[in-house]
């Protein structure tokens, strides 16, 4: 197997505050393939903007890397001094957030920030750059470019700015891009197509992007693998289509049921009990006993480890053939789905 | 299901309208000597709403779905048309008697749970409130049995009356707003994106709450999402809104498997959903434009594949609950 772009393993986050140590990623692990887009899904707090942060080494203290390793191409990142790191954001991790406003700055025209992009991650000279910069947005679908090119951010739609923002994320080819709930703040119809554009730019580049978003959705139409993130750990993690249709954890069983579709015919939905525990009262054991119908002795006092089941990766013991609990078929899905 | 779903319209809007004045400060308007300007926020919407039914709106941002909400309910005057509920006007002002009496009836749930209750009172005294308003409940002891009665109905437990709003979660506050609703005897509760703020396992958890709850009491919803997957789960009939109009009307599951105004297509083309894994899709083409500008004649006539001359002049007419000129001749023609 080649090299992935991103390897992430057992990755821990911790926030130091009055009330004590909160972890908000507890040992999360995963890889993301050269030309993949990895699906990053879960409910709010899950951790999936945290794990964003992590990787681009922007946890904001109290917050710290409290074990686990993240490697870019193999070579570490998590323990590089904050210069080394400023170095490699923008240049080899781009970054895409939910807001566009948030990477724009409002006060300069948006080739003044493209070109500065550019140039700082390339040796072109201004002339060069500019062009480059037309090109990009052209690329990322921005209609008369060469003329848009000296607009501000707020003349822009929001649909626009956040084209703009994926070709500033663009500007230095970057191995890998982290896509923060990149079209939650759309409308449907643009959210349509950002999704293609993100798509067709990894397709066409080779790039590999993390996209976090709570929209399945999104994900069904856009990831080649998801993960999804429960209360700072992942609880599975697979190919997008086997996850969406048959998923093997009981949570990820529960969302997927949860979702209305526009297809299905689900008169009820599946409802999941309570919700998510805050990061000051995780169960032991394993993180969603309380919510799970399924759960049994083990599950109260031994965390789930990720395990390999035919291609994907549970966290749950059910699917522990050696321990599973007596009368369990951990194999029959319809029985964790009912 | 078992709704009492009678022929005769329980809510009638017709020809409403709302135009907002946005223009600039008047000093700045003399400098630059600029025009007053006016948004048609809602621009002549015409639908009926049928006992025990869930009519839906849907449209993306600023298609003036919540302007139509508001209008519905009484919170916002119209600058043109009628509402009636139940036989009773809600915009003629000779009416205003009537009306007093049918307040009890309507309700209204709004996104941010949090924003609509009162986050210095206790739940129980928030629910209690419309009881005491409305003078329905006479004694302390009776009203507070009634409020969890009406906790529990709505998944709480009534020990939860004497906490305050901020220790819930946004699900759980969500519930509280449905008590207070139903602590009326409400019939008609406008819901406007009541599960938008939510994570999708409480939103599953409150759009089964929300359909027991019509079942068990004949509940009538207006419902209000710009998620087209929610709409389809919880309407009977659904209406889609662009730029301040109604440009299609239909059944509930039939607007997804028949569409058939161009704007609709290209809606459902657009929607990421569960069920589209690994499916290629149509392109969607631009976006919605400056509502204080809106194109002329059909205002989706910019991005319709089906545009012709006649698009660009005229609005077209809602015929059989479309209203697009294209759909239209095609009927003449057939
Ligand atoms: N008080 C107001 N003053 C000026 N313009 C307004 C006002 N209220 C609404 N509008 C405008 O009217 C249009 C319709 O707004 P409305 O809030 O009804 O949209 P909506 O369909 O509910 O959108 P969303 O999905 O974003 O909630 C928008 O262009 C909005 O900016
Ligand atoms: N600066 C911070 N201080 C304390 N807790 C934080 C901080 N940032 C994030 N968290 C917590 O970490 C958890 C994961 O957050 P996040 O990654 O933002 O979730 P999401 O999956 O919604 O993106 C949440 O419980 C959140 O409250
Ligand atoms: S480990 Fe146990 S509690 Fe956790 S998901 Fe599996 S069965 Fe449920
Ligand atoms: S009226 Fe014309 S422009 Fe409008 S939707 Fe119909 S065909 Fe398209
Ligand atoms: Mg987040
Ligand atoms: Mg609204």
């Amino acid at each position: 197997m080649t090299q992935p772009v991103i390897s992430v393993n057992e990755l821990t986050v911790e926030f130091v505050t009055r009330r004590g140590t909160l972890r908000a990623l507890d040992k999360v692990s995963f890889d993301v393939a050269r030309g993949e887009v990895l699906g990053v899904v879960g409910e709010s707090g899950a951790g999936k903007s945290v794990t964003g942060s992590a990787i681009i080494g922007l946890i904001d203290p109290p917050g710290r890397i409290a074990g686990g390793q993240v490697l870019l191409s193999g070579e570490r990142v998590d323990n590089l001094p904050p210069d080394a790191m400023r170095k490699i954001r923008g240049k080899r991790i781009g970054m895409i957030f939910q807001d566009p406003l948030t990477s724009l700055n409002p006060l300069y025209r948006v080739g003044e920030q493209l070109i500065e992009t550019i140039q700082t991650h390339t040796d072109l000279n201004a002339a060069d750059a500019r062009k480059r910069a037309i090109a990009l947005l052209d690329e990322v679908g921005i209609p008369a470019p060469e003329r848009r090119i000296d607009g501000y951010p707020h003349e822009f739609s929001g649909g626009m700015r956040q084209r703009v923002v994926i070709a500033l994320a663009l500007c230095a080819e970057p191995e890998f891009i982290i896509a923060d709930e990149p079209t939650t703040a759309l409308d449907v119809s643009v959210q349509a197509q950002i999704i293609a554009l993100i798509k067709r730019l990894c397709q066409e580049r080779g790039t590999s992007v993390m996209l976090v978003t709570h929209d399945m959705g999104v994900i069904a139409e856009t990831a080649d693998r998801v993960a999804v993130m429960y209360a700072g750990r992942v609880a599975e993690i697979g190919p997008v289509r086997d996850v969406v249709k048959q998923p093997l954890h009981p949570y990820a069983v529960g969302l997927m049921g949860a979702i209305p579709s526009i297809e299905g015919d689900a008169e009820r939905l599946v409802q999941i009990p309570g919700s998510m525990p805050r990061l000051s009262n995780i169960p032991k054991g394993c993180a969603f006993n309380p919510r799970c119908s399924k759960a049994f002795d083990r599950c109260f006092v031994e965390r789930p480890e990720l395990i390999d089941v035919g291609g994907r990766q549970v966290a749950c013991h059910l699917y522990d053939q050696s321990k599973a609990p007596n009368g369990q078929n951990p194999t029959d899905k319809a029985e964790i789905a009912a | 299901m078992t709704q009492d779903v009678s022929s005769a319209p329980y809510v009638q809007v017709r020809d409403l309208k709302r135009v907002f004045d946005v223009s600039k400060p008047w000093l700045n308007r003399v400098i630059e000597s600029a025009p007053k300007q006016y948004l048609k926020a809602v621009d002549g919407v015409s639908f009926d709403i049928r006992k025990g039914e869930t009519f839906a709106l849907v449209g993306e941002s600023g298609s003036g779905k919540s302007t139509v909400a508001r209008m519905v309910v009484g919170l916002l005057p119209p600058s043109g048309g009628t509402v009636s509920i139940d036989g009773v006007s809600m915009t003629d002002p000779a009416a205003a008697q009537e009306r007093q009496r049918l307040r009890r009836r309507i309700q209204m749930i709004f996104q941010d749970p949090y924003a609509s209750l009162n986050p210095r009172w206790r739940v129980g005294r928030i629910i209690a409130e419309p009881i005491r308003a409305f003078d329905l409940i006479q004694g302390d002891r009776e009203i507070e049995g009634r409020v969890g009665e009406l906790l529990s109905l709505v998944g709480l437990h009534p020990d939860d009356g004497k906490k305050f709003p901020h220790e819930f979660s946004g699900g759980q506050r969500q519930r509280i707003a449905i008590a207070r609703a139903l602590a009326s005897n409400a019939e008609f509760i406008v819901c406007d994106e009541p599960t938008s703020a939510l994570d999708v396992s409480v939103q599953a958890q409150i759009l089964n709450l929300m359909r027991d709850l019509q079942q068990k009491f004949g509940l009538t919803y207006l419902f209000i999402s710009h998620n087209l997957a929610v709409v389809r789960h919880m309407a009977t009939r659904i209406g889609v809104m662009y730029l301040g109009r109604l440009v299609e009307v239909s059944e509930g599951k039939q607007l997804f498997t028949a569409p058939r105004h161009p704007y609709t297509k290209m809606l459902l083309d657009a929607v990421p959903d569960l069920a589209m894994v690994g499916k290629p899709r149509e392109g969607v083409k631009g976006e919605i434009p400056n509502p204080i500008s809106p194109p002329s004649g059909c205002t989706f006539h910019p991005r319709c594949p089906l545009v012709f001359d006649r698009c660009r002049v005229e609005n077209p007419p809602a015929i059989d609950g479309v209203a697009c000129h294209a759909v239209n001749r095609g009927r003449e023609a057939a």
